[in-house]
């Protein structure tokens, strides 16, 4: 059955070039049936693979298959060859279910549109090109996979591309993201340089016989493996480009701006773990970069106003926390994360995008309102995702994937007080912005009118994703339930757990209880401010520090106007000053230069052939006198 | 004896009469006269080498006379031609009036 494996990404790949070669001769009601049955097609292989892995694992937990070999130069060569383990698997299956159901959710959503087949024959390509990426055996293909999804992000951000900001929203995803791609390949350059391999197994093991832990080399090669990772998941200092990536259509930010591609960067550093764990001053970057993005992008996400960006900030501060718990070499409880992030942060965008669509394009919360009567449906799964998010204890997944990840940041001789401490706030935060959001937009009195809008196709994803971020998180139960984690202990095959500290006895029970409390408590202050909105609040909303604040953290920590002042203007004004290109002002002296000979050398052509004859006679008589006279 | 006429009056005589030809080439405006003048120029090359023939009593020079005759018996007739179309095309013989590819 594994010999399947090459059809994953196979199948979306092939869907793309289905929707592309014959997309304009078919019904679009056929073309979205075609998008969608071939991702459908790639999620029922990847169950059946996944059933066989699970109940008979292949040999050692990982099943390789080499294609072919893609370059041969030298000793440089590549294959394209998948490989399957724990971590690859928990990846495949999160892009082709969670895709498989925005895909259907999709083919409502976005039945109106005119340009229906491009959005499906992208979307294709980006599941392929993020198959490709989790499946990879080695960098090489990996950065294929890499670039692809890029690059579709890049297309359907733009996607309306008619509207100038949403084309501008693009270029700058692409931009700030390829600053990161550029120090991945650089970081790839070295490890091929220094190891002479890119495949991923082969360089780890090399690298930890070869580098000496904390040495330069195996710095540089994670730092720069580090700068791929933030650009593409948009962590601090390169987070700037996804708020503004909302530009692109709803199913688009659930999938590739919340699911998936955005959590390319965790997988990577979970992937090529060893190099981190080679370079404990990089790795402990990770965590800090993942603690501090965490809290700024949850204090950002307060003050939005524009649904779908109070959930981008979301979605870069649930990041914080799978580089906060990848930097303290917790990584099963970041891949956890991720998996519980995808199914909450997937349904919280279909559900806005439900809700957006209903209020005609309508983004703005606070014209939302008093929605509970009108979407009964909407409002409970709503719920459940907001629930999750806030990791309200038991019930949700939220709860087990972030409470597994606070008490490994507390337990790992990484981690420490302080970094458990941005943790707590976080979750606290995180609490008040979600609920924030919600009882902003469902209680209260309706703002806007209401028209319907989802039908079976839209709701169902929803419902199975409300279900899964409910109960997704009962594969792994905190220890003391008494129960075995199933999660970790399955990841445990592949990425390595680390050598606890022994806490004290009733630590986590602690632990628990005060990470119970930051969310409740933050549920509380939402349900205070939001659901009640005593007048007593209006004066002090309205103070001059809190509109500073709120002005502070709407625009992100001013992220945007610090980088537009210190490198594009900067740069736009160096390329305004030198608009005629110095080095251009050789080549036009040139031309010049010709120029002038030209009319020079014209000059003599008169046209009069007795001035010929002259010209003529005297270079004869010139010559002549030379040879006798010399 | 037959008194020798010296090789250096024959070569004079050619390069008078060259110099003739050039100054009616270049002075002269009528094509007509150009043609002629170059005959003539033509014609004390032809002298040159029969004096140079003389001088070396060999026949090579007047078999290279020969050659010129025929040169400019072709010459003639092309140009003959050609002044035929320009005078048609120019409605007169004007050297300096066809000064069409003027730089």
């Amino acid at each position: 059955m594994y010999d399947m494996l090459w059809l994953i990404p196979a199948l979306p790949l092939a869907g793309f070039l289905a929707l592309v070669l014959f997309g304009s001769r078919i019904e679009r009601s056929v073309a979205a049936v075609v998008g969608t049955a071939f991702v459908a097609l790639s999620a029922t292989v990847t169950m059946i693979i996944a059933l066989q892995f699970i109940t008979a694992p292949p040999d050692g937990y990982a099943y390789t298959q080499t294609l072919w070999t893609w370059v041969r130069v030298g000793g440089f060569n590549p294959t394209v060859g998948f490989r399957l383990d724990p971590l690859s698997l928990v990846m495949v299956f999160v892009i082709t279910f969670v895709g498989f159901l925005i895909f259907l959710y999709s083919t409502r959503f976005m039945v109106e549109d005119e340009a229906l087949v491009r959005f499906f024959a992208y979307m294709n390509l980006f599941v392929g090109s993020m198959l490709v990426l989790v499946l990879a055996d080695n960098l090489f293909l990996l950065y294929l996979g890499w670039e692809g999804v890029g690059l579709c992000s890049y297309l359907l951000i733009g996607f309306w591309y008619k509207e100038e900001e949403n084309a501008r929203a693009a270029f700058k995803a692409f931009l700030v993201t390829r600053i990161g791609d550029a120090a991945f390949a650089v970081g790839l350059f070295l490890i091929y340089h220094s190891l002479g391999t890119l495949n991923i197994q082969e360089a780890m093991a090399r690298a930890s016989q070869q580098w000496v832990a904390g040495s330069a080399m195996a710095t540089a090669a994670a730092g720069l493996l580090l700068g791929g990772a933030v650009g593409k998941s948009a962590q601090l200092p390169l987070q700037t480009w996804l708020p503004d990536a909302m530009a692109g259509p709803t199913p688009v930010s659930a999938l590739i701006h919340a699911a998936t591609m955005v959590t390319a960067g965790v997988y990577l550093i979970a992937r090529t773990h060893v190099f981190f764990e080679l370079a404990p001053a990089v790795q402990h970057a990770v965590a800090l970069i993942g603690a501090f993005t965490l809290l700024m992008a949850g204090s950002s996400a307060l003050a939005q106003q524009d649904i779908k960006r109070i959930l981008a900030y979301s979605t870069m501060s649930q990041i914080g926390y799978m580089f906060l718990a990848l930097g303290v070499g917790a990584w099963a409880a970041a891949m956890f994360h991720f998996m519980i992030h995808a199914f909450f942060k997937a349904l919280l965008f279909l559900g806005a995008g439900i809700i957006i669509k209903a209020l005609h394009e309508e983004h703005d919360i606070f014209r939302m309102g008093g929605l509970r009567s009108e979407m009964p449906l909407i409002f409970w799964v709503f719920l459940a995702g907001c629930a999750s998010l806030s990791a309200v204890p038991f019930v949700t997944g939220g709860y087990y994937s972030k409470d597994l990840i606070l008490l490994e940041v507390w337990n790992s001789p990484q981690g420490g007080s302080l970094l458990f401490l941005a943790g707590l706030v976080g979750d606290f935060i995180t609490s008040v912005y979600s609920f924030r959001l919600f009882f902003i937009v469902f209680s209260g009195e309706p703002k806007t009118p209401v028209k319907k809008t989802a039908d079976t196709a839209m709701t169902v994803p929803l419902v199975i994703l409300a279900v899964l971020s409910l109960v997704g998180g009962l594969v792994e139960m905190p220890g003391y339930f008494g129960i075995q984690p199933l999660f970790s202990g399955f990841m445990g095959n592949t990425l390595p757990g680390f050598k606890a500290l022994s806490p004290a006895p009733g630590t986590d029970r602690a632990l628990f209880v005060l990470s119970t409390l930051a969310s409740l408590g933050g549920i509380l202050v939402a349900y205070l401010i939001f659901f009640r909105r005593p007048v007593s609040l209006r004066s002090l909303a309205d103070s001059a520090p809190f509109r500073l604040a709120r002005r502070f953290f709407l625009t992100g920590w001013g992220f945007d106007r610090v980088y537009d002042a210190l490198i594009v203007a900067p740069f736009v004004e160096l390329a305004r000053l030198n608009k005629d290109d110095c080095l251009d002002r050789i080549y036009q002296g040139v031309a010049r230069l010709t120029g002038l000979m030209n009319r020079l050398l014209g000059f003599t052509q008169s046209g009069n052939l007795r001035w010929y004859a002259m010209a003529l006679t005297a270079g004869a008589v010139i010559f002549l006198g030379m040879v006798i006279l010399s | 004896m037959n008194p020798v006429i010296p090789a250096e009056y024959g070569l004079i005589l050619a390069g008078l009469l060259f110099a003739v030809g050039l100054a009616g080439v270049l002075a002269r405006r009528d094509l007509i006269f150009i043609l002629l003048s170059l005959e003539i120029m033509l014609n004390a090359s032809g002298l040159a080498f029969v004096v140079a023939g003389a001088r070396w009593g060999a026949a090579d020079g007047q078999v290279m006379f020969i050659f010129i005759l025929a040169v400019a018996s072709a010459e003639v007739a092309v140009g003959l031609a050609l002044l035929l179309w320009f005078h048609h095309l120019h409605r007169g013989l004007d050297a300096d009036s066809a000064n069409e590819m003027r730089g």
